[in-house]
């Protein structure tokens, strides 16, 4: 997704300059898109109680849950890049039957509700799961309601973002320079580490920061599978969620928090990596 | 966000009013002659008893199974009329109410949040306590680690998952374990009273404390345990009749259904205590 942006930008400015004159029917469209996905934003800021908002944020709560929502999340973005990136290689770089259906389940997770994806960990991984009942009678390891879960959790959710991402780039990549790599003695996954990832780095980065900022944000999923326990698995999203239950203004402070945190991250990768030149 | 979500579901009623009003409409071209109306007149004096049309239930969910049943009842008593239910968290539809939704009648789960409503102006005349809902604790089927009292939970090893205490269910468990002088560390404070249940039912906790209702409704797939000190917990469940109802004469029978033995039957089997 970000990936066929980061294209189009670079095309850009490769054909020359914009056309001076943007179409009305064009234009009107796109402010009330703009309009539409700011003014939540807005109506945010505008309902934050200001007065308060110190006291709300210097709550050790506060920090409790933000320090878990940004370990958790960029441990999912590790674990998806361990596991991912090999398994975007895998989608671009070979051809076995059945990979269009393998494609379409790696994404499932992008349109499936976060919480029948809880549900489906807890079937899987739980205590009395499919795997998770070995994993608790062999190893004495059980996933669910630890901090290793809320971790699980948003990967589930958000390494799909980033092997869509670099499975994207990867094609648009030349395989020759590989190819060309092995024919001069290096093996394959040799070329793949020389060649092929730095060829691809900016898709990487592009869809870590898909993916991480999707941990971030993620709810239904970590709620369900790992629980909800200030300091071990209670995240951002779960604090808001359960301060609007009975002190809106709380949940507001902490909405405003993620929501800078997440602005601040996405426009400084954003710059850094992701967009080219 | 709570402004957004607001705007969402009043935006969702306001288009499910106007189907609501489009039906009551027909139903009244209809105009079904419903003689046996056995509804006591309320607070619609001047008007015979005589309901009709849509009447829109907001209800707390843990009052799915005995509410369902009861407007099946009321839909079979007074023909041409039709109970619509939106159940949910009290919270969210106290919120919803207060935005502007099209509802008739809310049956909430504390009393604190029908307050929310009533200081808005939003009830016509005061809510009435119609059930009273007790704490219970839901284990594994068989009770595979004998918890016998509340005091047993508190045992090291045992995965225990209680309410958050932001949702009444967690406030209710809050206050019964501070009865008996109980310091109770659960895995995880869920969000609802059922989200809790479904931990215990998947077998991932051993035991939650949960509503008696949540857990007859449950099934064989858990099994209650009673403990003294619910007695100190116990919820009151007010109804009341709205300002701004579509259809307040219909929607004083359904509450008056609620209200009488038959309908205090329907909800003491689904576990709840009369007021």
């Amino acid at each position: 997704m970000r990936k066929s942006a980061a294209t189009l930008e670079g095309g850009r400015t490769r054909t020359g300059p914009r056309p001076r004159t943007v179409p009305l029917a064009l234009l009107l469209p796109a402010l009330l898109g703009l309009a539409f996905l700011l003014l939540p934003l807005v109506a945010l800021l505008i309902r934050t109680p200001w007065s308060t908002l110190p006291g709300q944020l210097t709550s050790p709560g506060v920090w409790q849950a933000l320090r878990l929502s940004l370990v958790c999340a960029t441990m999912a973005t590790a674990l998806s890049l361990v596991i991912g990136v090999p398994l975007a290689w895998l989608l671009a770089r070979t051809d076995f039957p059945g990979r269009g259906l393998v494609r379409a389940l790696v994404t499932l997770p992008l349109v499936l509700p976060p919480v029948v994806g809880g549900v489906a960990l807890l079937l899987a991984l739980g205590r009395n799961g499919v795997v998770g009942q070995w994993l608790d009678a062999w190893f004495g390891i059980t996933l669910p309601f630890t901090t290793a879960g809320v971790v699980i959790a948003e990967t589930f959710v958000a390494m799909p973002f980033l092997v869509i991402s670099v499975e994207g780039t990867l094609r648009a990549a030349d395989p020759r320079y590989e190819e060309a790599a092995t024919t001069l003695g290096a093996s394959r996954f040799t070329a793949f580490r020389r060649v092929t990832l730095p060829l691809i780095a900016p898709g990487i980065a592009a869809g870590s920061v898909l993916a991480w900022a999707r941990a971030l944000g993620e709810f239904g999923a970590t709620i369900t599978f790992a629980g909800n326990f200030p300091g071990r698995t209670q995240t951002m999203p779960l604090a808001v969620y359960l301060a609007l239950q009975n002190d809106p203004a709380a949940a507001i402070a902490l909405s405003l928090v993620l929501l800078t945190v997440s602005i601040a991250v996405l426009a400084a990768l954003k710059d850094r990596w992701i967009t080219p030149s | 966000m709570q402004t957004l979500s607001t705007r969402r579901s009043r935006r969702t009623l306001r288009a499910g009013g106007a189907g609501a009003a489009l039906l009551l409409a027909l139903s009244a071209c209809a105009s079904s002659s419903d003689t046996n109306a056995t509804a006591k007149s309320g607070s619609s004096a001047a008007a015979p008893a005589n309901p009709s049309g849509t009447v829109t239930v907001f209800a707390a969910a843990s009052l799915e199974e005995g509410f369902t049943k009861l407007g099946e009842r009321f839909e079979q008593r007074h023909p041409g009329t039709k109970v619509t239910f939106s159940f949910g968290g009290s919270d969210s539809l106290a919120a919803s109410i207060t935005g502007g939704a099209p509802a008739d009648v809310f049956a909430s789960a504390s009393p604190k949040t029908m307050k929310v409503v009533t200081d808005a102006g939003g009830t016509s005349g005061t809510p009435a306590t119609f059930v009273r809902n007790q704490l219970e604790i839901a284990t594994l089927p068989g009770n595979p680690d004998n918890i016998s009292s509340l005091k047993d939970l508190t045992q090291s090893g045992l995965k225990v998952v209680l309410c958050d205490e932001s949702v009444p269910c967690g406030a209710a468990a809050r206050k019964a374990l501070d009865a008996g002088k109980l310091k109770l560390t659960p895995v995880s404070y869920e969000q609802d009273v059922k989200s809790a249940l479904t931990k215990v039912e998947l077998k991932e906790a051993d035991a939650a404390v949960v509503y008696k209702t949540d857990v007859r409704a449950a099934g064989d797939k858990v099994e209650g345990v009673d403990f003294p000190e619910s007695a100190d917990a116990v919820n009151d469940y007010p109804i009341a009749l709205l300002e701004d109802a579509p259809n307040a004469e219909a929607a004083q029978a359904f509450i008056d259904l609620v209200k009488s033995a038959d309908g205090q039957k329907v909800l003491t089997e689904a576990g709840f205590l009369e007021p």
